[in-house]
């Protein structure tokens, strides 16, 4: 089915009016600082701007020469998969399983829920607590269990660190969306299918999951979205994108060369290209991901 | 559900509630002081303005340094910027490099008729925020150096005397090798590594980290921290990891930790962990000099500082300015300054500071605490008045990095200085070139 | 479900059980960290069950005696701070969303597509890259140190479009031919078909979005000039000590616990709202 209705309203204004709102806002606070942000990836200056040179394609043309830079691509799409493909699946499994139950769901979901609650400021303190090499719980419980646990010279532990920290935060996420998605199947479907005989793994792939698709699609484009550009604060908390550059994710040197480095013009530089390659993946999954989707 | 009149309330509520303006001039200080440093900063605030009704000095925590100095970026791009902005000694060159965004303090001073004698400063402290001219540029108010802590209860433990800490590198490894015979699990470690094992390392040892005075006489200058002495050390240091008498603990003051835990037996770091080891080390503790290596002529010099300094933003109004040096000259009274340096375990900044503090026989009851200041005061040379260079945010973590591919045992020592000097050298061009431009 | 499988029954338990104990652990760890003194937790390992220190932790922060961080602003006036800018975000992203989506999905006219791919577009380029011309933007218009200025900005996110979007999609044709032949126009299907159903996803959102709201440190530290504007999280970075002074581990993670207790409640609300809507969904 395509993504379109096929009964529509007609007005030559409504639709304006309703769009208003939301179009307005965005045009002030989004693109207007948008167009000025990216417009900095063509110029090189000081942090207070006061001393603003035009430099061309300069700034793309140091992070193409930059080997660390091109290095990170592949770290990113490590990175990329496992949190996506484990948020969700993990997310799925367990939306799933409450929708299942009767008795004690409404404390589930709470406890489920409730660590997307923990500011991203602090969820990276925690992370950092419990992993901390001295006084860290989970650390001290690693080594006592003879698993020597070092994320601060092992590339391999740096990177399960801030995989387990970015999964952590998008199952509550997910979590939420997927139950909201499976309780909205009406249950006279899941009951008929019941009783034609379909045990709960074939109501599961033939009812369940279709009927879930939108929202495996919101979900899907959403947490590529997510763990391309929002993953920063975590990286940030917990290895500071280390041991060497091993952690070093793209939205991590973004966020470090604008903000640390204050070198603008270079942070802008790599919006630019992130920013194609989130458009690239939306567009790809817009294309050929929403047709499998059922509406 | 609209959010309109919502929205229209608050505004109308937020200017109904504003209040009326002062007579009194108000300064804005930004700042990055948390936790008990963060009283300190506010109580600073509160008695000066208690001392006096003309200027209200109004501190803001805006978060971590980098964010505070971004957050004034923004602030100063749109006309709304503070007077006095707290930034890290890294972010100096940065700072300097702004010319028309920041008013020299020593100018301020003037301007306001206030007396300014550069000579009444600790020559390591004020020498790294003073131009080649002699101007100072920015006020320091939390300085902190590169000290050595070690756990005494441990070295008993391992039968090591311990009426002196070990003073030299080669001492260090000798205590560290009988720790280890003794079952410790981590004789050393190491925080600020870049700060601590290259940098004050360089300046102790009298010897360039980068050429031109360490950036201090001019933007060509580059790294050269890949000698045959740097060399050494970090060669020293990855044998030492290898042995397992070094034990790398993380970036920054991460480490710190595990020294207080009891956890590691020595430790490199900033004078300013004093107060915390005093008050959660449950174990007999030292505080002594960076170690050094005795057969290198000079060593040791001084060490170099580390932590914020206060600069003065343009833009602003003379009255406002003359506010700012009123509370300058205020922070560097004698008085002030030695209630701070005992508070919070930051250097003063001028002799009669020091002097002050040590009539009141604070070192004799604190024994240790004037290792730190003792560090500095000596007569500085060109290579180890301070360091200025661009884009040192960067490049601290690019040591941070290749420190760890050496300690991890994926480069050596001179591959791992051979990269800190090709990446961090391509970085000071383009700052150099950023800067002329302007 | 439908019929009696016990065995899968306790299959699910146990796997979200597990789920639980995984997800919430940092959470407990959290709640332990806050009932114990700080000397207890520097030196590890930090015991697993909760300690005596928690009534003293706890009035230390709401008094406001605790160390570094209390003396501007109390714990108290930053939780309002933050409850109004979450619920303005909240209510307000909701809103023109929802209207958003449905002029996208229901109505025929021209760039329609146009502006959902311009208003989803917003989602690719995040805050902190554009947040300095934002901040200039949002001080011309002299909206800094305001609700206003703290809660605006952020509304202009796509998430919400674009989740009604994909609910609108499966709302079935014939449910608009119903509200046609009774004469309603677009507005009226609106008010009385489409959002009563969308009761789920307005939930979830609302859930989201208000912890979204919650949660802002950048934006609120930027945009806010004095410090009785701070939302709670800010109170809370600024206990922890960068440096080398100590931190009040006690306390922070105290602060921490009350910062969670909001929107934990908002959690525990919807649910209700979550149960109406399935009794309310038989389409």
């Amino acid at each position: 089915m395509a993504a379109e209705k096929r009964v529509t309203f007609r007005s030559p204004w409504l639709p304006w009016a309703l769009l208003a709102p939301q179009v307005v806002i965005i045009a002030l606070f989004f693109f207007w600082p948008a167009g000025q942000a990216l417009l900095q990836s063509l110029q090189q200056s000081d942090a207070f701007g006061t001393s603003v040179e035009w430099v061309g394609l300069e700034n793309f043309r140091n992070l193409w020469n930059d080997e660390t830079y091109l290095a990170s691509f592949v770290t990113t799409a490590v990175f990329s998969v496992l949190v996506a493909s484990l948020g969700l699946s993990l997310s799925l499994l367990l939306a799933v399983f409450a929708d299942r139950i009767v008795k004690g769901s409404g404390i589930y979901r709470t406890l489920l829920i409730w660590p997307y609650a923990v500011a991203p400021a602090v969820a990276g303190v925690l992370w950092l607590f419990m992993f901390a090499p001295s006084v860290g719980i989970v650390s001290y419980m690693l080594r006592e269990g003879g698993f020597e646990w070092n994320h601060l010279l092992n590339g391999n532990h740096a990177m399960a660190l801030i995989v387990m920290a970015a999964v952590w935060k998008q199952i509550a996420y997910n979590f939420l969306f997927f139950l909201a998605g499976l309780q909205s199947i009406p249950k006279s479907l899941i009951e008929a299918a019941a009783i034609d005989g379909a045990g709960p793994w074939r109501r599961f792939w033939t009812i369940q999951f279709p009927l879930l698709s939108p929202t495996t699609f919101f979900l899907l484009v959403i947490n590529v979205v997510y763990v391309l550009l929002d993953t920063f604060a975590i990286v940030d908390a917990a290895t500071s994108g280390g041991p060497g550059k091993d952690t070093s994710i793209l939205v991590y040197k973004l966020y470090y060369d604008g903000f640390k480095a204050l070198d603008l013009g270079g942070s802008a530089a790599q919006s630019v290209v992130l920013m194609v390659i989130v458009v690239i993946f939306t567009v790809v999954q817009f294309r050929f991901v929403e047709k499998k989707v059922n509406y | 559900m609209k959010s309109r009149p919502l929205v229209l309330a608050s505004i109308a509520v937020t200017v109904a509630l504003s209040a009326p303006a002062h007579a009194q001039v108000e300064i804005h200080w930004w700042h990055s002081m948390t936790a008990v440093n963060n009283e300190w900063v506010n109580d600073l605030a509160n008695d000066f303005n208690a001392s006096q009704k003309d200027y209200k000095i109004v501190p803001t925590y805006k978060g971590t340094y980098d964010v505070s100095m971004t957050t004034a970026v923004a602030a100063f791009r749109a006309g709304q910027g503070p007077h006095i902005l707290q930034v890290f000694e890294v972010g100096t060159a940065t700072m300097m490099a702004s010319k028309g965004a920041v008013v020299p303090v020593t100018q301020v001073m003037k301007d306001a008729g206030f007396k300014f004698d550069p000579a009444a400063y600790i020559p390591a402290v004020a020498g790294y925020y003073t131009a080649p001219n002699g101007q100072m540029l920015s006020f320091p108010l939390n300085s902190s150096t590169t000290v050595f802590y070690i756990n005494k209860d441990a070295f008993k433990a391992a039968g090591i005397d311990t009426s002196k800490a070990p003073a030299t590198w080669p001492e260090v490894a000798l205590a560290a090798a009988k720790l280890k015979a003794s079952g410790h699990k981590c004789p050393l470690t190491i925080a600020w590594q870049g700060w601590t094992q290259l940098e004050s390392f360089s300046t102790w040892h009298n010897v360039e980290l980068a050429t031109k005075s360490n950036g201090l006489k001019g933007l060509d200058a580059r790294l050269v921290a890949n000698s045959p002495l740097h060399v050494r050390h970090i060669e020293n240091l990855a044998n030492m990891s290898k042995q397992g008498l070094f034990i790398y603990k993380g970036r920054a003051n991460v480490p710190e930790a595990s020294f207080v835990s009891g956890e590691c037996a020595m430790i490199t770091t900033s004078s300013g962990f004093y107060g915390n080891v005093k008050k959660n080390a449950k174990f007999d503790f030292a505080l002594a000099s960076l170690p050094y290596y005795p057969d290198v002529p000079g060593a040791p010099q001084n060490t170099v500082i580390g932590g914020a300094s206060l600069w003065v933003l343009a833009g602003k109004k003379p009255a406002e300015y003359k506010g700012v040096a009123t509370f300058f000259n205020y922070l560097s009274s004698p008085e002030v300054q030695s209630a701070s340096h005992k508070r919070t375990g930051y250097l003063p900044i001028t002799m009669a500071a020091f002097a002050l503090t040590e009539k009141s026989g604070f070192y004799k009851e604190n024994p240790g605490t004037d290792t730190a200041v003792n560090q500095m005061v000596r007569k500085v040379t060109d290579k180890s008045r301070g360091i200025r260079l661009g884009n040192y945010v960067q490049i601290r973590t690019i040591e941070d990095e290749e420190f760890e591919n050496v300690w991890g045992g994926k480069k050596t020592a001179q591959e791992g200085l051979d990269s800190i000097v090709k990446r961090g050298n391509e970085l000071l061009e383009r700052f150099e070139k950023a800067s002329k431009g302007g | 479900m439908v019929e009696r499988r016990p065995a899968l029954g306790i299959l699910a338990h146990v796997v979200l059980i597990l789920g639980v104990l995984i997800v919430a652990l940092p959470v407990y760890i959290t709640f332990v960290a806050s009932t114990h003194a700080n000397e207890d937790i520097i030196h590890p390992p930090m015991p697993l069950t909760p300690g005596s220190h928690m009534v003293e932790n706890y009035t230390a922060v709401l008094t406001g005696t605790q160390a570094g961080g209390g003396s501007k602003a109390s714990v108290g006036q930053m939780m309002i701070v933050s409850l109004v800018t979450a619920l303005v975000i909240a209510i307000g992203k909701i809103a023109i969303s929802l209207l958003s989506a449905f002029a996208i999905v229901y109505f025929r006219f021209p760039f329609r597509m146009f502006f959902f791919w311009a208003i989803f577009v917003t989602l690719m380029l995040p805050v902190e890259v554009r947040i300095a011309p934002t901040y200039k933007v949002v001080s011309d218009l002299g909206m800094l140190n305001t609700y206003a200025g703290l809660t605006v900005p952020l509304i202009a996110s796509a998430t919400a479009t674009f989740l009604f979007r994909q609910f609108f999609l499966t709302v079935p044709d014939e449910l608009t031919e119903a509200s046609r032949m009774d004469g309603a126009g677009p507005l009226r299907f609106f008010w009385d078909v489409l959002v009563p159903l969308s009761r789920t996803s307005i939930a979830a959102l609302f859930v989201i979005q208000f912890i979204y709201g919650w949660n802002q440190y950048l934006w609120p530290l930027l945009v806010t000039t004095s410090e009785d504007m701070y939302p709670v999280v800010i109170g809370i970075k600024r206990m922890i000590s960068g440096g080398d002074a100590q931190t009040e581990w006690g306390t922070v993670m105290a602060t921490a616990m009350l910062a969670m207790i909001p929107p934990a409640l908002v959690v525990m609300l919807m649910q209700r709202w979550f149960v109406k809507g399935l009794v309310d969904t038989e389409k």
